[in-house]
């Protein structure tokens, strides 16, 4: 019986190794070879004693966070607004919609929006002002990567939302709450394993954005994707590469870490 | 006679085109045991959620304590419920939960810890209150709804089926208990079941209700005894019906025979419906019975045999009895004269409580 629920597993057991342990066992070996493929230290030593790579890092992070932080003050609010709705599977779906769309694409059609001759740009001239630079500032980077994120917030949100039964909602009227406090006590706390997931979902991606920063950000902002592309395909360093690698991994693991589901309180 | 609490005057409720309520006029008095019973989709529920004010009347006045509350939100009632699901805060332990009304009042942190332990006490939970919600019984979600909802306060208690998720022996139980609990707080129960039985056990007063209309109220004595109509004698308890026709005042014929009873008030030879419980029917020879029986089959209940039979104009019939009797034997069946019941057809319940007014006294 065992055996043969181990033979179900094989095709994605093979997956896992070949495209997810072995990526990482090898990139977790090259980080520690010098471009002469020797066994070295010096690409920590150089990513960790350079302030380019720990700016590097911060930016990262930074904009990780900020990205993070808008698609949730967006997501959150919507989501219970939909939770509302009667015909709330179809909102949702047309929120989903848009992430069936190849990622380059929708890129592109922003290219497109905020350029020097783009759509904003000629709205902007009807009122009467000069041509804005939308394309390749920080402001632009933000909002499109918040733009592609945020169906991943709110799908989780909402789906945690979804499942509070609505008794528990009446019950705290009954209680004698006002809506604010309900949505402070009941609402908030009930949908925090959603809100864990979204957070996940959004800035663990958002650490190693490349194509967008380029696209959008036009190389203004360098985050450790950009870098990591420079090393592999530019410079030729896979040994540093591989080391962002590894610490963006890292990074994503102390993410998981700290927004982990908490153990629900109760006995100690 | 003791103070009117909650007063509806012709309450009307629709979900789009059906109307869930068709006019209901309900009065509950302060301090007792009130019981909405009805089969599922009767309205008795509504009537629940229209008190506490999780939604709101069509048309009609809702009077609590002499003032029109339609307009009231739900948190500004002076009434709590314990929910059908219990609908427990699973974020919270047993001590939040129980507290949690008490701390949006701002109620002091000493005077909280106080009234949950006695709350918990009350129930028989002293000592959970650290235990998370998850980690208890059905029973003792149950006893923490009630204590939470009862920590508040309230002038009324409204009770959703709060014991049909329970096994029979804990349900028994917590319908004892609820009842003491009532009688010894003094605070109006509201309680909604589909169980007869249930009804019957707890209450003061039973409302029975079908398809969005009150059909009869009153005690459950009256109501056993004396059922406005088929509906009512079928839903309580088991009865035999039968059509018969009402010759003259106290005296009746049906499966072929006239038989003195002792209800009075109708037209001359007005067709009517004849109710016998099946506890009221003994069984002995067929010399001595006022009808005569075959006997098609019984089954063992424990405490009695269920016995059934038809008689010779084909009438079925139900007997409870002490002793087992023989398949396929024709017996007599026995009456007396107060075990017969009458109902008229489309009696409404002003016109049934006069009557029995007329004659009785």
């Amino acid at each position: 019986m065992l055996k043969n629920r181990l033979f179900y597993f094989i095709p994605y057991g093979l997956w896992l190794i070949l495209f997810v342990g072995a990526p990482i066992v090898l990139m977790f070996g090259e980080s520690f070879l010098s471009m002469a493929h020797h066994f070295t230290f010096a690409n920590y030593q150089n990513f960790l004693g350079s302030g380019i790579y720990l700016q590097m890092m911060f930016n990262s992070i930074w904009y990780a966070f900020l990205i993070t932080v808008i698609t949730l003050l967006i997501s959150f609010p919507t989501a219970l607004f939909l939770s509302n709705l009667k015909y709330k599977q179809f909102w949702l779906l047309l929120i989903i919609l848009p992430t069936w769309i190849n990622l380059l694409l929708k890129t592109y059609a922003f290219i497109g929006l905020l350029s020097k001759n783009g759509s904003v740009n000629h709205f902007i001239q009807l009122l009467g002002f000069a041509p804005q630079q939308l394309l390749f500032t920080d402001a632009s980077f933000i909002l499109v990567a918040a733009y592609i994120e945020i169906p991943f917030m709110i799908l989780p949100i909402f789906n945690s939302i979804n499942e509070i039964d609505n008794s528990l909602i009446n019950a705290s009227y009954d209680l004698g709450a006002t809506r604010w406090q309900t949505f402070r006590r009941v609402i908030l706390p009930l949908s925090a394993d959603g809100i864990r997931a979204g957070i996940q979902a959004v800035f663990i991606p958002s650490l190693s954005l490349f194509m967008i920063t380029r696209l959008i950000g036009g190389n203004r902002v360098i985050t450790l994707g950009t870098a990591i592309e420079e090393h592999f395909l530019v410079t030729q360093n896979w040994g540093l590469g591989s080391t962002i690698g590894v610490v963006l991994i890292v990074a994503m693991v102390i993410t998981m870490v700290l927004t982990r589901e908490r153990k629900k309180r109760g006995r100690k | 006679m003791a103070q009117t609490i909650i007063e509806f005057k012709n309450v009307v409720k629709s979900y789009e085109e059906t109307q869930v309520l068709k006019g209901v006029d309900l009065t509950i008095e302060a301090g007792k045991f009130y019981t909405l019973l009805g089969p599922s989709g009767s309205g008795k529920t509504t009537i629940l959620r229209l008190i506490a004010g999780f939604s709101s009347a069509t048309s009609g006045d809702i009077i609590f304590d002499g003032q029109r509350i339609n307009d009231v939100p739900a948190n500004k009632r002076r009434v709590n419920t314990v929910f059908q699901n219990y609908a427990l805060f699973p974020n919270m332990n047993v001590f939040e939960n129980v507290a949690f009304g008490m701390t949006l009042k701002g109620v002091s942190k000493g005077k909280i810890k106080e009234k949950v332990t006695s709350m918990l006490g009350m129930v028989q939970l002293a000592g959970y209150e650290d235990r998370s919600i998850d980690e208890l019984s059905g029973g003792q979600q149950q006893r923490v709804a009630i204590a939470r909802a009862l920590a508040n306060d309230p002038e009324i208690l409204l009770l959703d089926e709060p014991l049909s998720a329970l096994d029979y022996k804990l349900r028994k139980d917590m319908q004892y208990e609820l009842r003491e609990l009532q009688q010894r707080l003094g605070i109006t129960f509201i309680f909604v079941t589909h169980d007869q039985e249930e009804a019957l056990a707890m209450s003061d007063w039973i409302f029975v209700m079908n398809e969005g209309k009150i059909l009869q109220n009153g005690t459950p004595v009256d109501i056993y005894d004396e059922p406005i109509n088929h509906f009512v004698a079928n839903f309580i308890g088991e009865s035999n019906i039968i059509e018969g026709v009402m010759r003259e005042d106290y005296l009746v014929s049906f499966a072929g025979k006239e038989f003195e009873n002792v209800d009075a008030g109708m037209r001359p030879n007005e067709r009517v419906e004849v109710v016998l419980r099946p506890e009221d029917l003994d069984l002995t020879t067929p010399e001595n019975g006022k009808l005569v029986v075959t006997i098609d089959a019984q089954s063992f209940r424990g405490d009695y045999y269920e016995i059934s039979a038809h008689d010779d104009d084909n009438n079925e019939w139900r007997i409870q009895a002490t002793n087992p009797s023989i398949i396929n034997t024709r017996q007599g069946l026995t009456f007396d004269p107060e075990d017969i019941h009458i109902m008229r057809f489309d009696e409404s319940e002003d016109d049934f409580d006069a009557r029995l007014e007329n004659y009785e006294d």
